[in-house]
């Protein structure tokens, strides 16, 4: 079958190891870890008191205004669809009719912050004070359509939500978009603003949270055996996507392809991934056969391996079954070693380095890895070359709900 | 009680903290959509905060008809004698 081909021409990320996509990148290859012991009062009690927050506050780039008008994952998502919009070269150019520009940028929580201070203010201080930007603020959607109203997409605009599959989710739809030919350009991407007490202590509650307290940088350790748990993380991440045919027009520096997606869900449990990882070892194939990939084209898989007993293992089998005899030539890694785990960001930051990995043809490694599980997988844990040649990747996420989703990316 | 002047100071300051407006813009003659860009729900805000500040209640109905500064003003002037 015949398919447009779909070009990521634009990157943007603010992240808890860089405040844009260079720094961010940067850390990661020197493996440097965004976590950290939670200074605010709030967290004092908590059993899990370690988290990654953002690098740099979005209030130190973005207008001050415009800031006070966003909820804190809306300030994330604008900066990181700023930087992507800008990076691709469109910002400045009237290269792309606004009816053919889109925005799928993806949340797992929404504005969860604005939501509960404003109920704190609502109990202290009664309805008059509730804030009248509360409901723009607290509506998932809000971060997409602040970004579309900021670059002025008229196409679409969407917010997937699927937990912490969401971000990957937000890229497969802004493929169909592109080759259904519903849209030229489409920026996706995801963010997610969820440090704060309460959903803090229900992670907790679901015994999903590291409680490593005192060894934050240590405490996200995906395929090592002394895993605990998943370390929360902040921030937003943002690809500018394009079909091939307006890229080539107004000749856009490419990063590589977005060669194919898979989504399935296990249907077998809420919170639980299914353990075989049927669901998604079919998301993995899924995307290779969307992208005309053979196993023995992937040169690396960015796991979601989140650090948890559970599914990273589960991850690793699906990774395994997906591949083949192939998977000894892949070089898999955990992004949320360093960054912890943004859930419905995670998908997007993580495609974003899962394309500069194949763009600069080096993988991140992953950190505190020290008693690895043998799970039949090379995990690097230093940076690790890829070779020449064409060579393709896989980015995985997985949310609670049972949703998978698996995007290939290939160079170009 | 509160003079006209300290009145527009006050409110300039809560409409520059919401709106970003320069303070010095806030006088008296100019209209709060047309000449400051003082959006619905930032005038909504900046209701609140009055109400706030300076001890008044301003009623829903009430906020169409302060279409100025010099409008606000008044009202809060008056509520507050």
């Amino acid at each position: 079958m015949s398919q447009k081909r779909v070009l990521v021409t634009g990157l943007g990320a603010t992240s808890p190891v860089g405040g844009d996509v260079s720094s961010t990148w940067n850390a990661l290859i020197e493996g440097k870890s965004g976590v950290a012991l939670l200074e605010h009062e709030w967290a004092a009690d908590l059993g899990a008191r370690i988290a990654a927050e953002v690098a740099v506050e979005p209030t130190e780039v973005l207008d001050r205004v415009k800031a006070r008008r966003l909820d804190r994952s809306g300030q994330f998502a604008m900066v990181a669809a700023l930087e992507a919009w800008a990076d691709s070269g469109l910002a400045d150019s009237d290269d792309v009719d606004p009816e053919r520009l889109a925005v799928a940028m993806a949340s797992g929580i929404g504005g969860v912050t604005t939501l509960l201070s404003n109920y704190d203010v609502l109990k202290e201080k009664g309805p008059r004070r509730v804030s009248p930007l509360a409901i723009p603020m607290l509506m998932p959607n809000g971060p997409a359509a602040s970004v579309g109203l900021a670059i002025g997409a008229r196409a679409a605009v969407h917010t997937p939500v699927s937990a912490c599959a969401s971000g990957n989710e937000s890229i497969a739809l802004g493929v169909d978009m592109i080759r259904m030919g519903r849209a030229d350009v489409v920026v996706v991407g995801g963010t997610e603003a969820a440090v704060h007490a309460l959903p803090m202590a229900a992670f907790a509650q679901m015994m999903a949270l590291s409680k490593r307290n005192d060894e934050p940088e240590r405490a996200s350790r995906p395929w090592d055996k002394g895993r605990d748990g998943f370390v929360l993380g902040e921030g937003a991440a943002a690809l500018v996507i394009e079909s091939e045919e307006h890229a080539k027009a107004r000749g856009a520096r490419v990063y590589a392809e977005v060669a194919g997606a898979g989504i399935t869900a296990d249907s077998h449990d809420i919170a639980q991934p299914d353990p075989q990882g049927l669901g998604a070892t079919r998301a993995m194939k899924m995307a290779l056969r969307e992208g005309g990939l053979e196993a023995g084209d992937i040169a690396h898989v960015n796991a979601h391996a989140t650090s948890t007993p559970q599914g990273d293992v589960a991850e690793a089998g699906a990774v395994r079954a997906a591949l083949g005899d192939a998977v000894d030539r892949v070089v898999v890694t955990s992004t949320k070693s360093m960054t912890g785990h943004l859930l419905g960001a995670a998908g997007a930051l993580e495609s974003v380095a899962t394309v500069l990995a194949l763009h600069n043809r080096v993988v991140p490694p992953t950190i505190n890895l020290e008693d690895p599980e043998d799970v039949g997988l090379d995990i690097a844990d230093k940076p690790r070359e890829l070779g020449e040649g064409d060579l393709a990747a896989l980015n995985n996420s997985f949310g609670f709900g049972g949703h998978n989703v698996a995007i290939a990316f290939r160079t170009v | 009680m509160a003079t006209t002047e300290e009145i527009r100071t006050d409110l300039a300051d809560i409409v520059n903290e919401v709106a970003g407006v320069p303070a010095d813009d806030v006088q008296l003659d100019k209209s709060f959509v047309d000449d400051l860009d003082v959006d619905s729900l930032s005038m909504v805000e900046v209701v609140v905060a009055a109400e706030e500040k300076f001890g008044v209640s301003i009623p829903d109905d009430e906020v169409k008809n302060l279409k100025t500064v010099g409008d606000a003003v008044s009202f809060i002037e008056n509520a507050q004698s």
